[in-house]
Formats: structure tokens, C-alpha cells, sequence
């Protein structure tokens, strides 16, 4: 406890972090509360001095959006995949890494630069790799050539390139290739976390393991996972929380269209949902942005509650 | 099953490549440890006491010697193929399963022809429990358990796959003093009711004295005695061995033999037949000392402590290497409290040493 005299240099310590959470935190989502229970606000009329009726008008037409239905969608399936998708990998390679002694710390700092490259950056690049037609030069009675790397190799191995993500490609290939990208970009910060619990863990344990004779799946599953649950549910949790914040990788990708050529808005997400209708339609980007807040909460909640059963201790 | 290490040699390269500082933690250890007995191994830290307990159970790869468990050489056998318990100094036991799963644990390893149905599993698991006295704690996690308990159920894992050999590391040393006189007896008893070679590791010369049928005594990676615990007690084979064993600690002094007498000081205190003359290191026991006016071994008297049985004498000499000197006698001898106190000594208890390389000179 703080004696009393202290108390007002703990307040003068913590008062520059508490005002800028104030004004870049708590202010922001009281004035999106307010925005969002009034009818239609636009911050032009507002700003003119036009008065707006309060009600839940605002929800009820996010909802009604066939667009935001489409963003929903797209948001859950690319969750639903990558969160058990990356996590998995993260917990192997993060096993191996833990187990290389030559060249690991050479390992890790590979592993962990696709976290602090910018993932515009890393999104031209897939696009690239993805691509199927490179410089289209010629007329249509020309071949196609593809560009895309990951074609040449399919076209290697003897298969037919598929259309990734140009115009007409499929939905489930676009889908496909956000899986691939987002998984990529969120192995680093797992591979981290996940190696740093290994790395705390007792090895006695494992010597313990190994005189009685376990196998070494059986070390994995009944010693390391148990072991490791806590940090694997703070990614899971932090994982879904950024999944459903997704936006920036599919700009990185598609561009801010949000679709392959033909199909703008078709991969759009809640935060590209928001983005479209903040420009003027404050009311309803507010609206949106609280509907995606409460998901997450629930959403956590749910993780919460499923980890505090499954993390052992 | 008996025990034999041949040779057995431990080496830690250099960290430095540069700098050749390699060390030696276990050098040259020629040993059979009978079938059925409870060895102790000991010694102060970094002995190499721990670093040969991990290279019988296969944690250590040796770098010289072999080990043989009865007539098979297992050296190049790993971990889990030598059918080994091992109890760990700080037990780990696994933090996220009961008692029960921690037991059943070894025996779920088993494979192929080994494979165990679930029942005998239980049963062999509850047996080990019992043996251990923990069968009412099956469902706890281990962070429910008091050390002693976790103790018990570290001693009942590695006890559950019926192993040829039971290795323990430093077992008592996380527990209160109390339990550890408790434990310690606890662990004689299950070693007397299974039968298992016992080998274990530890600092604490008046625990291993008390409990093993054999004591090894290291120093510095080099085996310095091998006996009985009295036999090591009463017939010390260099200094660092008298020192270590026995509490109180052995009073040392500085000495001398002249013409077949010892002398410390100006006083000669002892008949010594047969030993030269040179300087040497006098060892005396606490309890080799006699109060006798007419002795000839005089000593500033500091204190005298009462502990009921027996008197605890506290006295100075110039020729003493350590501070004080400590003598216990029978409390029935009455001791007048004045500047000096007069001792004779009991000759099987002073050990003499050479002053060169510290060894015993038997007289």
C-alpha cells in the first residue's frame, strides 16, 4: 500500500500516462458511444449545427448492410483459420528452435524479422509471389506467361497455376492466399512468446521424462503443452483479438478495393467496414466499431473462460 | 543388483576454447556397490558426488570407465533404457497432473510386450503410494503437498516401475529438520522393504552416516574413502576425511613426534610407537579427550556447556588450528571452572597426519 503522504507523487507519476490515455483513449470511445446512438450523424451537419435525434437507428443499418454481413464473414473464416493454424506451427517451430543449440540465436532473430517489417511491405511481396500474370505485354492470341513464383513452382512440379488473386479468381483461393500471409506475419510474436516459456521451463522435467523412458510425442503433449498452456492461451486470446482487427494485410494484398479486380469489397472486414463509412457516415462507423467491440469482448470472455479450465496451473 | 564403476571418469571441456581449464568432475571412481545396499555419497559441493549419480542413471555421458549393472556394461546405454528411478533434488514432479497421474506416469511410457493394462496400472500405482504412505493424497496437485509429501510422492514414481536402482539427489535437503530426521528414516525403511540398490547423494555427513551401509566419502572429484560409516569415522584415511565426518568437528592441531611422543606444544601429550620423528597434524574427537588432573595436555578453559548426557568443554591452545577447542565429556566428571582445564587423551581417538600431504600416519 502506498502511505498517504506518497499518495500524490504516485498520481504525479502516473499523471502522463493517465491524461494520454484520457484523451487518446477514453475520450475517443465516449464520443464513438455518443456518435453511434445518434440518427444518421454526419460530422459535417454536426459541425454546420444540425441537432440529431438519439436512438439505435445506427445498429439497426449496419446490420441490415449486406456489406457488413460479407465483412463478418470474412473477418470469422480468416480467425477461425489462422488463430489454430499459426499457433500450432508457432508451438513447433518454437519446439525445435528450443532444441537446436548451434546457430539459434541466428535462428530466432531470422524468425522474428517478419514482425518488424511493415506488413504493407510484406503484402506487395505475396502479392507478387502469388501473382499469375506477370508484365501481360503482347496481344490475346500471346501465351500468359506467369510471373508468380508460387506457380512457377505448381507449373514445376507439373501442375496448372492457379489464379490466386487476380480478376476472377476465386474466392477460396483469395482466402487461401490471406491465410498463408496472415499466418506468416503472426508467427514471429508467437514463436517469441512460446520460446520464452520454453525457455523458463525446469529442464529437470525433462530429464525426469526421459529416465522414465517417455517418448518424445509424449513429452510434447503431456509435458510441454501442459506446461507451456499459459502462454498458449495469451496468444490465442491475442491472436483473435488481431484477427478480427484484420485489415491491413488484405490492403496489402488487394489494395484498398478489398477484392480482387471485378470484386472490390469481397475479402472486406469489420475494420474495412469501418474505414468505408467513417468518411461520412460517423454514426455508422461508430455503430460498427461497437459491434466489432462487443464481439471481441464476447469473444474473449469465451477464450477466457475456456483457459481457465484447460491451463493447469 | 549389484553395482560396478570401473574407472569411471567425468570431464567438463572449457567454455573458454583458448583457455584449456577443463574441469574434473569425477576422476578415475573404482567402485562395486553390493546388491541390496544403501550407498551414500559424500561430500561438499562440487565434489563430483551429484555428476557420478547422473552418469549411473544415463543423464551423464562418462567421459572414461564403464558401468556395469550386475554383469551388463550399460555405459553406453541412455537414460531410458537402464531401468533407473531417479528422485530429484528439488522432485520434479510434474506440476499440472495429481498424484495419481504423476505415479502412473513411468508405467503409461511403456510400450510393446512391457504395455501394462490399465488396471494393473492403478494397482502397482496404489502399492507405490502405500509403500510411501500417500495413498489418501492421489488426487491433489503437487502444489498442495507439503515438501515432505512431494518427497514421498517423488520417492514413489521413480519406485512405481520396479527399478533395479534407486538414485537420489541431495533428498533431504528441501526439508525442515524435523521431517528430514523423519524422512531419512522413511527412506531406510523402504529401501530394507524393497530391496533396491540405493545410491544417494549428499552433504550432510551426520545423514548419510546414520542411514547407509556404506558411505563414500569425495573430494574435488577424487574418491578419498570407502567404508562402513564408523569405520570411515573411527579410522579416517587422510585429514579432509576426519574433518568431515562428525559433529562437532574433529579438533586439529599442530603437532609434533619426538622420540615416539607426541607434542603439542611444549606437553607431550601421547605415546606414539613406531611414527618418526616430524612435524605432524594431530585429529582428536571431541569425545577423545579425558578430564585428568594428572594429564598433561593443558588448555585455557573458555566455557563449559551443560546438554544433560554429557558436557561440552570450550578451551583454548596456542597449538589448536581451529578457534576453539571442543570436548565432550561425561557429565559426571566434575569440572572446577578456573583459567586452565587438564585433559589426558584417548589414543584411538587422536589421529595423526603428515604435515606434507595430509595423510595418515597409523601408529
Amino acid at each position: 500500500m502506498v502511505e498517504s503522504k506518497h499518495r500524490w507523487k504516485a498520481w504525479l507519476y502516473l499523471a502522463p500516462a493517465i491524461i494520454l490515455l484520457l484523451i487518446f483513449t477514453v475520450w475517443p470511445i465516449i464520443n464513438t458511444l455518443h456518435m453511434s446512438v445518434q440518427e444518421g450523424y454526419n460530422q459535417s451537419l454536426a459541425v454546420a449545427g444540425h441537432e440529431f435525434e438519439y436512438g439505435f437507428g445506427n445498429f439497426e443499418r449496419v446490420i441490415e448492410y449486406d456489406n457488413f454481413i460479407t465483412c463478418l464473414k470474412n473477418t470469422m473464416i480468416l480467425c477461425v483459420l489462422t488463430v489454430p493454424l499459426s499457433t500450432i506451427l508457432a508451438l513447433v517451430i518454437a519446439v525445435c528452435l528450443n532444441s537446436i543449440k548451434p546457430l539459434s540465436r541466428f535462428l530466432q532473430t531470422i524468425y522474428f524479422l517478419p514482425y518488424v517489417t511493415n506488413s504493407i511491405a510484406i503484402g506487395m511481396v505475396f502479392a507478387a509471389m502469388f501473382n499469375i500474370v506477370g508484365n501481360n505485354i503482347g496481344n490475346e492470341n500471346e501465351l500468359i506467361t506467369t510471373a508468380g513464383i508460387i506457380n512457377n513452382v505448381i507449373e514445376f512440379f507439373g501442375g496448372d497455376p492457379v489464379n490466386w488473386i487476380n480478376a476472377g479468381s476465386s474466392y477460396w483461393a483469395n482466402i487461401t492466399v490471406m491465410t498463408i500471409y496472415i499466418v506468416w506475419n503472426a508467427l514471429p510474436f508467437k514463436i517469441l512468446i512460446l520460446l520464452g516459456g520454453l525457455q523458463s521451463v525446469n529442464k529437470q522435467y525433462y530429464d525426469a521424462a526421459k529416465v522414465d523412458g517417455t517418448s518424445r510425442f509424449r513429452v510434447f503433449t503431456k509435458i510441454t503443452v501442459p506446461l507451456l498452456s499459459p502462454m498458449i492461451a495469451y496468444v490465442v486470446i491475442t491472436g483473435f483479438i488481431g484477427g478480427f482487427k484484420e485489415y491491413s494485410s488484405i490492403v496489402g494484398i488487394f489494395g484498398e478495393k478489398m477484392g480482387p479486380t471485378g470484386a472490390d469489397g469481397s475479402l472486406n472486414t469489420m475494420v474495412g467496414f469501418i474505414y468505408n463509412a467513417i468518411e461520412s457516415q460517423q454514426g455508422t462507423a461508430s455503430a460498427a466499431a461497437l459491434i466489432l467491440f462487443g464481439i471481441i469482448f464476447i469473444v474473449t470472455m469465451i477464450n477466457l473462460y475456456v483457459s481457465k479450465k484447460k491451463t493447469h496451473y | 543388483m549389484k553395482i560396478v564403476l570401473q574407472n569411471l571418469t567425468k570431464i567438463f571441456p572449457s567454455r573458454n576454447k583458448k583457455v584449456k581449464d577443463e574441469v574434473v568432475a569425477v576422476s578415475d571412481f573404482t567402485f562395486e556397490i553390493p546388491d541390496g545396499k544403501l550407498i551414500g555419497l559424500l561430500g561438499p559441493s562440487g565434489c563430483g558426488k551429484s555428476t557420478t549419480l547422473y552418469m549411473i542413471s544415463g543423464l551423464q555421458k562418462p567421459s572414461g570407465g564403464k558401468i556395469f549393472f550386475g554383469d551388463d556394461d550399460v555405459t553406453g546405454l541412455s537414460a531410458e533404457n537402464r531401468g533407473v528411478g531417479l528422485v530429484f533434488q528439488n522432485y520434479a514432479l510434474y506440476p499440472h497432473m495429481t498424484v495419481k497421474q504423476n505415479i502412473l506416469f513411468p508405467l503409461q511410457n511403456l510400450k510393446g510386450k512391457d504395455k501394462l493394462p490399465k488396471d494393473v496400472m492403478i494397482e502397482r500405482a496404489y502399492t507405490a503410494a502405500k509403500l510411501v504412505q500417500i495413498d489418501n493424497l492421489m488426487d491433489r496437485k503437487p502444489s498442495e503437498l507439503s515438501g515432505g509429501q512431494q518427497q514421498r510422492v517423488a520417492i514413489a514414481r521413480a519406485l512405481v516401475k520396479m527399478p533395479k536402482v534407486l538414485l537420489l539427489d541431495e533428498p533431504l535437503s528441501n526439508l525442515d529438520a524435523r521431517l528430514r530426521l523423519q524422512t531419512r528414516e522413511e527412506i531406510r525403511r523402504i529401501q530394507k522393504e524393497t530391496g533396491i540398490t540405493t545410491i544417494f547423494v549428499t552433504h550432510d555427513q551426520e545423514e548419510a552416516m546414520s542411514i547407509s551401509d556404506l558411505i563414500v566419502v569425495m573430494k574435488l572429484g577424487v574418491v578419498q574413502q570407502i567404508g562402513a560409516p564408523q569405520d570411515v569415522y573411527d579410522d579416517p584415511t587422510n585429514l579432509f576425511v576426519a574433518k568431515f565426518l562428525g559433529t562437532p568437528p574433529i579438533n586439529v592441531f599442530d603437532g609434533r613426534v619426538e622420540g615416539e611422543k607426541l607434542y603439542i606444544g611444549d606437553a607431550a601429550v601421547l605415546d606414539v610407537p613406531g611414527v618418526s620423528d616430524q612435524p605432524v597434524t594431530v585429529g582428536i574427537r571431541p569425545e577423545g579427550f579425558n578430564i585428568d588432573p594428572n594429564g598433561t595436555f593443558v588448555c585455557n578453559l573458555q566455557n563449559v556447556e551443560i546438554m544433560g548426557r554429557d558436557v561440552s568443554v570450550v578451551s583454548t591452545n596456542e597449538a589448536s588450528l581451529n578457534p576453539v577447542i571442543r570436548s565432550i565429556v561425561n557429565s559426571d566428571n566434575k569440572i572446577e571452572m578456573g583459567e586452565t582445564v587438564t585433559f589426558s587423551l584417548k589414543s584411538h581417538k587422536v589421529f595423526l597426519f603428515s604435515k606434507e600431504d595430509e595423510s595418515r600416519i597409523y601408529f
